[in-house]
């Protein structure tokens, strides 16, 4: 087991230096001189040069390639552009906020969605099972985009029940500001989530040990609660392990609209200002963590399913 | 009789296609679009569609015009009819060009092996490292806005998913008697990899080819929200959509409600359909791509 933890994190190491490279060709090489746009818009040719000089872009491009690496490997990312604050201030500045937006959202949607996914199995094949997929697949045909306005005009502008944009610093009194985002995450997601959930129940139905259950007399619910769903924990536990990159990264969509203070709204500002520290530095965060989370996902196969072998 | 054992999983699939209605008229609704599109091209359908009148500015629907008039007195229906022709065109460009790239590097990394597999498969890692959204994103960015760059962005930031099964796919017949056989008689490298393993691969690129589409379709809507769409003025769903936002809180619904609609529709017939082609093409793989 140590062993393979080793190895993969070993097999981290070229993943990460491609990480690295791609986004160097992206914004150093392909994306046109950076400096010019650190500098502004209206800067003269001196203040470029000074900026050149600052940004360390007057050196040749594989001391500038080694430079970026060497930040990355001090976790140091430098400063933003827009905001001239440290990065790795700006995202611990973040990661609250998108959590508290991401993770309620999540687990409700992971909850209400095995549940459905759990009633379909019970009518397999029958016309209920057929209306809720038809149902989930006109759910994600709609731009989440689409969701966003028409929930934040419909309950915030007509009804007024919610404020239309808005944040607290307090945990308590955020809440007020979070329930209509937490309410849209949900209804974009759960009809992906319901049919990714039947899949995985539909994998465990045909199995052997269903047969053998029913045959020995027990009921069709006590097979689906206490047989299938303990089987497809093991699936359902690492997909949730392996969308906790994405829950700290947040939601672009919804923290630029609703005006919450995490890392999704900090990368479409960062986008918006062509601020490519920033886009840079989450890139490579993000990979990170979708990495070290892969590797956790495995691990915890092996830890809840013992006939599973690591190579 | 190659000939015909090789057409059979085509037409098993068409008549299996032909017997779900529901299908069927979601290939209807598909070609209806693609009709539209093509009209709205050739200046055939709605061709005022650009014409401004600053009089007519947020216009609610009436008889005249159905879905009304945006800031600069324009059809709102016409422009929405005129999207169809943009989303479509970043639907085909954006998803032939990652089919080809995916079909292609699937098939020489599982072909071939080794070094040339390790290559492969250590970019499209890295690629898949990165959240996909923030790939495109950066991607558009440094290319600059514009609907060619919008679908060679797309283009070339979807190929993994296909790359992946492709190159599976591939390791696995590599090994089979038909191959060896080939071998046997002399075939190139070339020939083994595009006259006989292809085929035996193709209902996999074509769903996912299908599956792509919608991807390119909502990529488009995103990518104009965050300002890396077609350029300002086109008439496309994601403009529209992002112009709504302001729209809204005048009370001006109906450039929503049309672009929305007509996007919609669309993209439902595609996942419907396409789960359809799934079942018909190949039923182990359904709900796995």
């Amino acid at each position: 087991m140590l062993k393979y933890v080793l190895k993969r994190l070993l097999y981290m190491i070229p993943i990460l230096l491609g990480v690295t490279l791609i986004t160097f060709l992206l914004f150093n090489v392909v994306g046109g001189d950076p400096a010019l746009q650190a500098a502004g818009r209206y800067a003269t040719p001196e203040q470029v040069q000074l900026v050149k000089a600052e940004l360390g872009l007057d050196r040749g491009l594989p001391a500038q390639y080694l430079f970026f690496v060497k930040q990355i490997v001090s976790f140091d990312f430098g400063r933003s552009w827009s905001t001239k604050q440290t990065i790795s201030k700006m995202i611990m500045d973040g990661v609250g906020a998108s959590l508290s937006l991401t993770i309620p959202a999540f687990f409700l949607t992971v909850f209400l969605s095995i549940s459905i996914a759990l009633l379909i199995a019970y009518f397999r094949g029958t016309f209920v099972d057929r209306a809720i997929f038809v149902i989930c697949l006109a759910a994600i045909s709609l731009s989440s985009l689409v969701y966003i306005l028409y929930m934040q005009y419909y309950f915030s502008f007509q009804l007024g029940l919610f404020p239309i944009s808005g944040w607290s610093p307090d945990w308590l009194e955020r809440w007020e500001y979070l329930t209509l985002p937490i309410f849209i995450f949900v209804s974009i997601s759960l009809g992906g989530s319901v049919i990714f959930y039947r899949t995985i129940f539909m994998d465990e139905i045909f199995q052997d040990y269903v047969r053998t259950a029913r045959a020995k007399g027990l009921s069709h619910t006590a097979v689906l609660f206490k047989h299938i769903l303990r089987n497809a924990l093991i699936p359902i536990i690492t997909i949730v392990v392996i969308e906790m990159p994405a829950l700290i990264l947040g939601s672009l969509l919804l923290e630029s609209y609703f005006g919450i203070p995490g890392l999704g709204g900090m990368i479409f500002q960062a986008l918006q200002s062509a601020d490519f520290p920033v886009i840079k530095a989450m890139t490579f965060i993000s990979a990170f963590l979708y990495m070290i989370f892969q590797l956790i996902s495995d691990v915890l196969y092996v830890v809840v399913d013992p006939k599973v072998q690591l190579k | 009789m190659k000939g015909v054992k090789n057409n059979s999983i085509w037409l098993d699939a068409f008549f299996k296609l032909k017997k779900n209605k529901l299908a069927f008229t979601c290939l209807i609704i598909i070609i209806f679009y693609f009709a539209a599109g093509l009209l709205c091209a050739l200046g055939v359908l709605f061709p005022h569609y650009a014409l401004t009148n600053n009089d007519r500015s947020y216009l609610p629907p009436s008889p005249e015009d159905w879905f009304g008039t945006d800031i600069f007195g324009r059809d709102v229906l016409a422009r929405s009819f005129h999207g169809i022709k943009i989303s479509l065109t970043v639907g085909l460009a954006g998803t032939g060009l990652s089919v080809v790239i995916g079909s292609i590097f699937g098939a020489i990394a599982g072909y071939f092996g080794k070094v040339t597999d390790d290559l492969i498969v250590w970019l499209y890692t890295t690629l898949d490292t990165i959240p996909y959204i923030l790939l495109l994103a950066g991607m558009s960015f440094v290319l600059g806005g514009g609907l060619g760059t919008l679908c060679f962005a797309i283009g070339i930031t979807s190929w993994v998913n296909l790359c992946r099964l492709i190159r599976a796919e591939f390791m696995k017949h590599r090994e089979k008697e038909y191959v060896h056989a080939a071998t046997a008689i002399g075939s190139s490298h070339f020939r083994k990899i595009f006259v006989h393993i292809f085929p035996n691969v193709f209902h996999i690129i074509i769903i996912n080819f299908s599956l792509g589409f919608i991807g390119a379709i909502k990529s488009e809507v995103i990518l104009s929200y965050l300002g890396l769409g077609v350029e300002p003025g086109t008439p496309s769903w994601g403009l529209m959509i992002t112009d709504a936002r302001l729209e809204l809180s005048r009370g001006v619904w109906w450039g929503l409600a049309a672009a929305s609609a007509l996007m919609f529709i669309l993209v439902l017939a595609f996942n419907l359909f396409t789960d359809a082609l799934r079942e018909a093409l190949d039923p182990k793989l359904r709900g796995k791509l």
